[in-house]
């Protein structure tokens, strides 16, 4: 595609610890295309963080990277370090998880906001980056005196806005959200995703949604990729996935979440047995087989591939 | 603390006004009129009402061997202790952390375990032996630097001269405390270093487009720094009394050699009066600690 803002081909990322490799990620190609926004869905542990951070390079010094990453035209994989530093939250930015210590306790937020902007020297000078730090924590909902505070004086909700924000500090091409809605409550959720919603029409961004929530992903994204044990196993459009899941695991997803009105649903919302593989030691054949419903022979002999199933569609089951 | 500081002494069961003369022989008359000079024929309890009263008066007492005010003698010997301490203190810390912090970013590569190995050695050892041994190698050998003493002896230089004598006369012990002290701030530097590392607002800095120098200056090192401030201020209450061992080695006129002659005495006001400084200077520190830390990290309220 050549339309395409980011482009991920054969993408395979192996990590090394204590003389094992375990295998994160294992050839996984998807594109999204200008404008557009793909949401990544998938268990703790599938892969799906760890191909969010080598988009940017972000992983571990010793981490195994194959494949190819286009963003905005720049192979990413190749790039220099000062060509790589250059991409960085400008071509891409990421929305980290604010639950996490992704903000520098002993900063102002405003001045990490500010930091990236007289780094890629998109502001003049530093009154102009107080200004649109003020601007951008406007936009986020958040006061202007805000910027003066410290991370641990904002509430969970607030420390996602700040961290949006940051993200828009240098008016990136492509918005990688990786668990931007985590551990907030549901009424803040809400929130936060239709202020993401918003920015996205507003500044033409691409946005790549990372979480576990398969509906969040159904309102945040048109296109849905479902990753297990590091492949990408379905691919479409983001409620036809989720509404009618070509692959087993999909569909369990999906399942666990209650029907709104269906009461039946919501007094045994139906969850997937058993653990996700550990990425180190798959079973063979697809890696699904031993919690799926549906596993029989065929399942056995080798790894499905991702294949048609259907307009814009595609699954990784035999069944398809 | 006062009473500690007034019993501890006396617990130990000794002589003073015997061990002044050193078994030479004096009148019993001489002895007793010594005894009730200094007030040691006076019961305990009695002894320590008037030393509770003249302490809150600032008043320490008579040094047993010199006679002098004990606090004179104090004051006399605290430049000495301050320069050589002060100056080894802030150099260990400075190289330590310094180390610390190249040893982290690098950690488990040959200038890390360069640099945490040959700190763990000198750490290692007891700082009076180092001191020994670098008396023995560099004044006694190679005769470069003086064995002992801040002046050199009957040389009556002034101004600069003097100064460039007393510095160099400092080199060894100040050398020895640094050496000493330098494997605690490269350690605790690494260890604290490491922890931040793996936060995830470096990752976020990096993400930002960062340069690695950058990450590591403005956001890993402020944040890694805090539990070393903490370390820096109160290995200083503690080094202006563990120069003990090293100022007796080097005969360093300071408070640690006055603590370790008057121990000899035992020169009991002495003792007390030094003993009151240590912990009043250990106090300062933490004090000091405290409010630093509280002016770093906005997460410590105002105290």
């Amino acid at each position: 595609m050549s339309d395409a803002l980011l482009s991920i081909r054969d993408l395979s990322i192996t990590y090394h610890s204590q003389g094992r490799a375990v295998p994160a990620v294992r050839g996984v190609s998807l594109d999204i295309e200008k404008g557009g926004s793909l949401g990544l869905a998938g268990e703790s542990g599938c892969g799906k963080s760890t191909l969010a951070n080598s988009i940017l390079r972000l992983l571990p010094a010793g981490t195994e990277v194959t494949g190819q990453i286009t963003l905005d035209g720049k192979e990413v994989l190749g790039l220099s370090p000062g060509g790589l530093r250059a991409v960085r939250w400008t071509a891409g930015a990421i929305v980290f998880q604010g639950a996490l210590h992704a903000l520098n306790p002993v900063q102002t937020v405003g001045d990490q906001i500010a930091e990236p902007m007289s780094l890629h020297r998109t502001v003049a000078n530093d009154d102009a980056a107080k200004d649109r730090v003020v601007e951008l924590l406007r936009r986020v909902g958040l006061p202007a005196a805000r910027a003066e505070s410290y991370p641990h004086e904002l509430s969970g909700g607030q420390r996602q806005r700040v961290l949006i924000a940051m993200a828009l500090a240098c008016d990136p091409h492509l918005l990688i959200a990786d668990e931007p809605t985590t551990a907030l409550d549901l009424m803040v959720q809400a929130q936060v995703l239709a202020l993401l919603d918003d920015l996205k029409e507003e500044r033409n961004l691409t946005l790549l949604f990372i979480t576990h929530d398969l509906s969040v992903l159904t309102y945040a994204c048109e296109r849905l990729a479902v990753m297990y044990a590091g492949r990408i196993v379905e691919e479409g459009p983001a409620w036809e996935v989720f509404e009618n899941g070509s692959h087993p695991y999909t569909r369990a997803l999906a399942a666990a979440f209650p029907t709104i009105g269906d009461v039946g649903s919501r007094m045994a919302p139906s969850g997937l047995g058993g653990d996700p593989p550990t990425p180190g030691d798959l079973p063979g054949g697809c890696p699904f087989h031993p919690r799926c419903p549906l596993a029989h022979d065929a399942c056995l002999p080798a790894e499905p591939e991702l294949r048609i199933s259907g307009e814009a569609r595609s699954a990784a089951c035999v069944l398809v | 603390m006062l009473v500690f500081n007034f019993f501890l002494f006396r617990v130990v069961q000794t002589d003073p006004i015997g061990s002044l003369f050193r078994g030479r022989n004096v009148p019993q008359s001489t002895i007793d009129n010594l005894r009730v000079a200094f007030g040691l024929d006076q019961p305990i309890g009695t002894q320590f009402l008037y030393y509770l009263r003249e302490t809150a008066q600032l008043n320490f007492g008579l040094s047993y061997q010199s006679r002098q005010p004990v606090w004179d003698e104090i004051v006399r010997a605290i430049p000495a202790t301050l320069a050589l301490v002060g100056i080894s203190s802030i150099l260990s810390a400075v190289i330590g952390t310094f180390g610390g912090i190249v040893a982290a970013w690098r950690r488990n590569t040959w200038k890390d375990h360069s640099i945490t190995s040959s700190t763990m050695v000198f750490y290692s050892m007891p700082d009076f032996w180092l001191g020994m041994i670098l008396l023995v190698l560099f004044a006694v050998v190679l005769g470069w630097f003086p064995v002992g003493g801040i002046t050199t002896a009957g040389s009556n230089e002034t101004g600069l001269a003097r100064l460039i004598d007393q510095a160099y006369h400092m080199f060894l012990p100040a050398l020895t405390l640094t050496l000493a002290y330098l494997g605690e701030y490269t350690l605790v530097t690494r260890s604290s270093l490491l922890d931040v590392m793996g936060e995830d607002y470096l990752t976020v800095a990096r993400a930002k487009g960062l340069r690695d120098v950058r990450v590591r200056n403005r956001h890993a090192v402020p944040n890694a720094l805090l539990p070393v401030v903490t370390l820096t201020a109160i290995n200083f209450g503690f080094v202006l009394s563990g120069a003990i061992a090293v100022e007796a080695v080097y005969s360093w006129p300071g408070l640690g050699k006055a603590t370790a002659d008057a121990i000899r005495g035992p020169d009991l006001p002495m003792l007390q009066a030094l003993f009151l400084l240590f912990s009043a200077a250990v106090i300062v520190f933490n004090l000091i600690a405290d409010i630093t830390y509280s002016w770093l990290d906005p997460r410590v309220e105002e105290i």
